[in-house]
């Protein structure tokens, strides 16, 4: 991992860049992302009961999202690193007017209406954020220094601030673990990881206390207790671990499973779609989707590792880091490891800007591995 | 320049740490799906799990059993099941997930207003049940559920329907809301019309609805068919005549039975005031009083034929056998009975036909009080039916060794004991019979058991001849005579009985007893008429028409040749020439 001479290299202007022939696709993501896709379709399906509106729309958003990744994947990864901050401020600005006229769903204000679709862009900010810390820090020195850090830090807390205030605790959590991810990963000095950590650990009782609300409260204390109350903030638990549970080695068959399709399982082909994939295909379906995200993420990192600039290592590193988290927050959720947060699969949930930022990364990500092929 | 800023390359520790969480995390997390989905053992996972889908999924649904149908003897049905849907809810469910714009339409389709929908799930909001609609016809509840609004689910029932409604109301009874009977037949013979309930494995969605029935664990059993004795068409003529006395007179209730001679069935059994079975919000509790069985009285003048038979089976009296009746009243005791008017002297059959106090209190004092009160016993007097209606009234007959003269005297024209309508009509059914008993039935071809001769079939004769001439033009029941059939019967005006004991001065009822046609008697028809309160209260006036009504119209409706061709049997020429001879 002798890997600090390609950051040095681009540091000097005027590099021997080529321009890519034909069009750029890490044609290996690209399966994994169809296999992905196809699942999703097939769960959304059966979990809407056999309802093809979903499916539909779904599918809409995936080729979208595969056009912009496309798209994306054309332009150099230098591109991203110089235009990162006027992504970042669009972000910003859109979380800003969410706030001020956005569209309320379930008693949260989390949506922009288009007209043609509506946008959640605090789901853009999960792709944001770490573009542009990865692009601030990788125009500073390595390690960071503290001044580096601090406005950092300030980058990541505006818009978690922002999705706080929808409320949206769950997503602004994973915003700002994407963020951090990228300091992590540009190497902070371990006093500064434990002084965050002791941080993070004083603040946690501030947290209850002072920033969750009434609502999230009680999710905590229902994960710890799910049987307390069966008909109200239990129900979402209780069924979805029932789901589970009930599929067994080889579940119930597609488009079978109970829970699902007589609508106990809420947000089915949302928060919750592992559920139904885990009772109409059992643990060998969950452990197959999870091979696949593994793979997904391998691919990921493999591209950071190789990547030629420290924007770029960093770009991919904290996409796959990121990628995982979600992952794992979801599943976590939905087997009661964890309080439900209301964070999507990624590439499986229902959701249309969640697919398309998700898609937008990895185009990004395979501008990114082509500078890599370049060299 | 640039290279100075860069202390240190990302160390590659930070990496392999982060794959250490990548790889930990995971596993963890696959360790809890798995512990849920696939072992068994484990607490709260695999099997258990599995058994709480189930659970939430799978019920057990009791199948409703269709109720007998209640037919009268010709198979016209009386009562029948037919199926409804009643719809359900789950407030909770209905409130959160369904639109303003479903609420709406279901209100619209309910019937309700929307504003009392929402009262209501407001009052059921912390509830997970309510029922939103009570059997509406399949295909009104189908077009509810098939708005798929959340939260609206439905139930099969059955709900009883009666055709005949306010006719047969009373006898027929009715069910409760869930569909076990209440009174009235309805619950006698319950336990043979209803059915025995099934169950089956359905498997549902959250809110009720059955997606898919998995299998059978007990077929419903239907119940049974009851055929009763009525004849509808007869039903209906004493209904209608009694209904149109009531109300022509003013009474308080009234009721009329017809009883088939030949086999003790009740061909008819009619009440007022009634109510229409379908629709229970109309009802009042005095409406589903079956009063033929129920409602005691006393017989008063109807019993004297009995007390007459009584008389000519003592050997004191014969059809020659006259008695002073002047000056038309008679002081025994402390007691005074009047007649309408100073008869002079009366033989038998005259007694009968002016319906004499005077007489009969004269022929009753001769007699053996425990030879009277047998005789009336023997006729099934203050004795049940044994029909099994229930609440059936059974009266009483006191025991003669506590009667002083003046008791003698009032119980041989029908006071101090009490009886029902129905009891009377088996009691004419004796004379009508030549002397033996039949027990009653209400069902159809029933089993019962026929008795021997009580009487002398001779005298029985004799005593139906007087009743004839008490129909006649010369008697007080002459307004029971039927076009075409000759008839014999007995008027009973009777005070009643007032509170705080002795009788009412200005309360009567108006009954009649008799028996069509005379010479070869298939129907025998007692009317009650409780307190007609018009001005005309006599029997003889009141109740006299409409036994002619309800009789003729049975006799022709049954098809029974018509008896009277103006000629007359020989008994009731001798009959006739004693009272010429009496009166000349």
């Amino acid at each position: 991992m002798q890997s600090s001479d390609f950051v040095r290299q681009l540091q000097t202007p005027g590099g021997n860049v080529k321009v890519s022939k034909g069009v750029n696709l890490d044609y290996m993501l690209v399966m994994i992302l169809l296999v992905l896709c196809v699942i999703s379709l097939l769960v959304i399906y059966s979990a809407t009961g056999q309802d093809t509106f979903y499916v539909k729309r779904q599918l809409i958003f995936m080729m979208a999202g595969f056009f912009i990744m496309s798209v994306f994947a054309q332009f150099p990864a230098r591109i991203w690193e110089r235009w990162a901050f006027v992504f970042y401020a669009g972000g910003v600005l859109s979380l800003a007017a969410v706030l001020l006229g956005g569209v309320e769903i379930n008693g949260a204000q989390r949506w922009l209406d288009l007209g043609f679709t509506r946008l959640q862009p605090s789901e853009l900010m999960k792709i944001c954020v770490p573009l542009m810390i990865s692009s601030y820090i990788a125009k500073q020195a390595i390690p960071p220094t503290f001044q580096h850090v601090v406005l950092a830090v300030v980058l990541i807390a505006l818009p978690v601030f922002l999705v706080m205030r929808q409320p949206d605790l769950g997503t602004a959590l994973l915003i700002s673990v994407s963020g951090f991810l990228v300091l992590f990963l540009a190497g902070l000095k371990r006093g500064y990881l434990i002084s965050a950590f002791v941080l993070a650990l004083a603040a946690l009782p501030s947290l209850w206390f002072f920033v969750m609300r009434d609502y999230q409260k009680q999710r905590v204390l229902t994960l710890l207790n799910p049987q307390d109350d069966k008909l109200g903030a239990g129900w979402n638990i209780i069924q979805s671990t029932t789901a589970i549970g009930s599929g067994g080695w080889y579940g119930k068959g597609w488009t079978h499973g109970t829970q699902s399709q007589l609508n106990f399982l809420p947000e089915s082909h949302t928060d919750f779609i592992i559920a139904v994939l885990a009772e109409e295909f059992g643990l060998v379906g969950v452990l197959t989707l999870c091979g696949i995200y593994f793979l997904l993420m391998g691919r990921c990192l493999f591209i950071g590792i190789n990547a030629p600039s420290m924007f770029g290592r960093l770009m991919a590193g904290s996409v796959a880091f990121t990628f995982f988290i979600f992952v794992f927050v979801n599943l976590s959720m939905v087997s009661g490891i964890l309080p439900v947060v209301g964070a999507p699969l990624p590439l499986v949930s229902y959701g249309g800007t969640a697919i398309v930022t998700l898609f937008a990364g990895f185009g990004i990500l395979m501008s990114v591995a082509a500078d890599s092929k370049q060299r | 320049m640039v290279r100075k800023l860069i202390e240190k390359p990302i160390p590659s520790g930070r990496f392999w740490l982060v794959a250490l969480v990548l790889i930990t995390l995971p596993l963890m997390l696959i360790a809890k799906i798995a512990q849920l989905q696939v072992f068994p053992d484990a607490a709260k996972g695999g099997a258990f799990l599995r058994d709480q889908g189930d659970s939430r999924a799978i019920r057990q649904q009791v199948i409703p059993a269709y109720r007998g149908v209640i037919a009268d003897r010709n198979g016209e049905p009386l009562a029948l099941s037919i199926p409804v849907t009643t719809l359900i809810a789950d407030p909770k469910r209905l409130q959160s997930a369904a639109s303003q714009e479903q609420l709406e339409v279901l209100a619209s389709a309910l019937d309700i207003s929307v504003t009392a929908l929402h009262d209501k799930l407001a009052r059921y909001r912390k509830k997970s049940f309510m029922v939103l609609s009570k059997q509406l016809p399949v295909e009104e509840a189908e077009a509810v559920l098939a708005l798929r609004i959340p939260g609206v689910s439905s139930r099969k029932d059955y709900k009883r329907f009666y055709p005949a409604g306010e006719v047969t109301a009373q006898l027929v009874g009715i069910t409760d809301k869930d569909d076990a009977g209440q009174e009235g037949i309805e619950l006698a013979y319950d336990a043979w019309l209803s059915g025995e309930l099934g169950n089956r494995k359905i498997l549902q969605d959250e809110t009720g609805r059955v997606i898919k029935d998995l299998s059978l664990i007990k077929a419903a059993k239907p119940g049974r068919e009851l055929r009763l004795s009525i004849d509808l068409r007869v039903q209906y003529a004493a209904y209608r005549a009694l209904k149109g006395a009531v109300q022509k007179h003013g009474a308080k209730s009234g009721s009329v039975v017809v009883l088939d001679v030949a086999s003790g069935e009740v061909l008819a059994m009619a009440n007022q005031p009634s109510f229409n079975p379908n629709d229970r919000s109309a009802f009042k509790p005095g409406a589903i009083r079956n009063r033929a069985m129920l409602d005691l009285i006393e017989p008063g003048s109807t019993v004297k034929p009995f007390t007459i038979l009584a008389a000519l089976q003592s050997g004191l009296f014969d059809l020659d056998s006259e008695v002073d009746t002047s000056p038309g009243y008679l002081k025994v005791d402390y007691k005074t009975f009047v007649d309408a008017d100073d008869y002079g002297r009366l033989n038998l059959t005259q007694i009968l036909a002016k319906s004499s106090q005077v007489g009969t209190t004269k022929i009753a004092l001769q007699l053996d009080p425990e030879k009277t009160r047998q005789l009336f016993e023997k006729i099934g007097l203050g004795e049940s039916t044994g029909s099994g209606f229930p609440a059936e009234a059974v009266g009483n007959l006191p025991a003669h060794t506590t009667w002083d003269a003046v008791t003698q005297a009032t119980f041989a024209f029908g006071y101090g004991f009490n009886v029902t309508s129905l009891q009377l009509a088996r009691a004419y059914a004796v004379l009508a019979n030549n002397g033996v008993r039949r027990e009653v039935s209400l069902i159809a071809n029933d089993e019962r058991f026929t008795g021997a001769h009580l009487f002398d079939p001779r005298l029985v004769e004799t005593v139906r001849g007087m009743l004839q001439i008490a129909t006649s033009s010369q008697g007080t029941g002459s307004k029971a005579m039927i076009e075409g059939y000759t008839v014999a019967g007995k008027t009973g005006t009777l005070h009643k009985v007032k509170a705080g004991g002795g009788y009412a001065k200005d309360r009567y009822t108006a009954t009649f007893a008799g028996l069509a046609p005379a010479t070869h008697p298939r129907l025998v028809t007692v009317v009650v008429i409780d307190e007609p309160a018009h001005g005309n209260y006599f029997g003889g006036l009141v109740a006299a028409p409409v036994f002619s009504e309800v009789t003729s119209n049975a006799l022709r409706l049954l098809q029974v040749p018509p008896d009277s061709d103006g000629t007359q049997s020989a008994l009731l020429s001798r009959l006739m020439a004693v009272e010429k001879k009496s009166e000349s």
